[in-house]
């Protein structure tokens, strides 16, 4: 073997900058979209709970068919599929302002927030249903019995599952870079083709995704326990 | 005007025949205590009331107004006929302080510190002064239903409905309970009251009902219905529960 390790060069100067710029568009596109998937996710179990069959169908059918299909041919579908359909200035608009980001995180959410809302709607399963009738009881409204009463509730229970969600999403986002996303992937590998130190590139590319899931994953836990403390039940 | 007049209600899980025809007339100011054997119906009656349970035919007037009239806002109804159950069923999330605050904010749009300083008159007057800022689960049985009379109240309504409200509590918990619903029956809140405690019945009820399999069999001022209860079936069940 005469491969020449060279850690200074991925740990230092140009190709450390191409690094860490890679990492700030990871975190970036994965906050963004957990966010986004959090709150989505919430609509779509939410709508499954209503009354009202259609709302129930659209919310299956969301779940069923974007935890079922590849994320990656999500991805390709949102950068490549769509714009066929949008008008010409909406694409205008779209490529002037970061359509590769914009699609990754459309890509990311959907996909991510059909797990999220089984999630939740397991979390909502588990309240027993008394809670919904005394909300409801003293007059507060459907949306607002699961905002107030219900919803704060189930999410106290699915936190755990609710970090490992979190964390497939950052992993998930790796694959933004397929669509010419810049992130930490991306970037490591463009160090790789500059340099062909891929093993450095990628073993710092792979801790650093290591890092983030371990800081999410032990915040998250540290702020549950801190609730729990709190609200003793 | 009655304020709440029930005419001929009937209702049906699947093939069971529930309620059966129950009118009733219940006015401003009267406390009616519903007593009967497990299944007869008088939960599911009194839910019909604030439509928390659907019903197939008949209909219920609340202040001279059919409950499923269009223009009635099931919100806002509810928010006028307060309901107390069995089992509390407190939000366990809150503090007892924002149990009581919940509803009058987001249903009545009140300000929060106004919501707070009529809590805290409301658990005062329940006997709940010092606990505010405890956790449902920190409290007893008894202390947890009197916060769940206080939060039905902070909406102010018109009617309180209370479905066995004691039934789940220890025996020397029953008591602070009771006195509270006897204070408000004093007040002259108008009350259809769940129960077998027939103390209560006798002391506070301006009638009570006898219902059996879906149906109304009896209903008599209280010195009248256990003095001389006329039906056969009315005699088994008074004989057994006291
Ligand atoms: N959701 C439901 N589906 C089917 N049957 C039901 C349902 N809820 C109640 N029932 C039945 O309807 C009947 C009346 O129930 P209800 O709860 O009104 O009785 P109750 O008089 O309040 O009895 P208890 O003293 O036990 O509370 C019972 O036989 C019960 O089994
Ligand atoms: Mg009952």
């Amino acid at each position: 073997m005469n491969y020449q390790f060279n850690w200074q060069l991925v740990l230092k100067g140009e190709y450390a900058d191409w690094i860490v710029k890679g990492l700030v568009v990871t975190l970036k596109i994965s906050a963004v979209s957990i966010v986004l998937a959090l709150l989505m996710g919430t609509v779509v179990a939410v709508l499954r709970m209503t009354r009202i069959r259609p709302l129930q169908w659209l919310s299956l059918a969301y779940t069923e068919f974007f935890r079922n299909t590849p994320l990656l041919v999500q991805l390709f579908f949102w950068y490549f599929g769509c714009n066929v359909i949008l008008p010409e200035a909406v694409n205008k608009w779209l490529y002037a302002h970061d359509y590769e980001f914009a699609s990754g995180v459309i890509g990311l959410t959907v996909y991510t927030s059909a797990f999220i809302a089984e999630e939740i709607r397991a979390g909502i399963f588990s309240i027993p249903r008394n809670q919904i009738e005394a909300s409801r009881a003293v007059g507060l409204s459907f949306v607002q019995a699961y905002r107030y009463v219900i919803l704060p509730q189930a999410f106290r229970i699915i936190i755990p599952p609710l970090i490992s969600q979190f964390l497939n999403l950052i992993k998930n986002s790796s694959l933004v870079m397929t669509i010419g996303v810049a992130d930490l992937t991306y970037m490591a590998r463009q160090v790789e083709s500059y340099t062909f130190h891929g093993f450095e590139a990628f073993t710092v590319s792979t801790l650093l995704y290591l890092g983030i899931s371990l800081i999410v994953s032990f915040a998250i836990t540290m702020y549950n326990k801190h609730f729990m403390l709190q609200v003793k039940y | 005007m009655a304020m709440i007049e029930v005419n001929g209600l009937q209702k049906w899980y699947g093939e069971f025949h529930v309620l059966k025809g129950i009118t009733e007339e219940v006015n401003k100011g009267e406390v009616l205590v519903i007593c009967g054997p497990s299944g007869s119906g008088k939960s599911t009656f009194i839910r019909c009331i604030n439509r928390l349970e659907e019903y197939q035919s008949g209909t219920i007037r609340f202040d001279g107004k059919d409950i499923h009239d269009r223009d009635v806002n099931v919100n806002s109804l509810r928010a006028e006929i307060g309901i107390v159950f069995q089992q509390f069923n407190l939000y366990p999330h809150l503090t007892v302080l924002k149990n009581v605050t919940l509803a009058p904010i987001k249903v009545k749009g009140m300000p929060k510190n106004e919501a707070e300083e009529v809590a805290l008159g409301l658990l005062e007057r329940v006997g709940i002064t010092d606990q505010a800022h405890k956790y449902p689960v920190e409290l007893s049985g008894g202390q947890q239903q009197r916060v769940a009379i206080a939060r039905a109240l902070a909406v102010r309504p018109k009617v309180m409905l209370f479905d066995e409200p004691t039934s789940a509590l220890d025996p020397e918990m029953i008591n602070e309970v009771l006195n509270v619903m006897k204070d408000l029956a004093r007040e002259g809140m108008t009350m259809l009251c769940v129960t077998h405690e027939m103390g209560f019945a006798r002391e506070v009820s301006d009638r009570v009902v006898f219902m059996d399999g879906g149906e109304v069999v009896e209903e008599a001022p209280p010195d009248e219905f256990f003095k001389n209860p006329r039906h056969e079936r009315t005699k088994a069940f008074l004989k057994e529960i006291l």
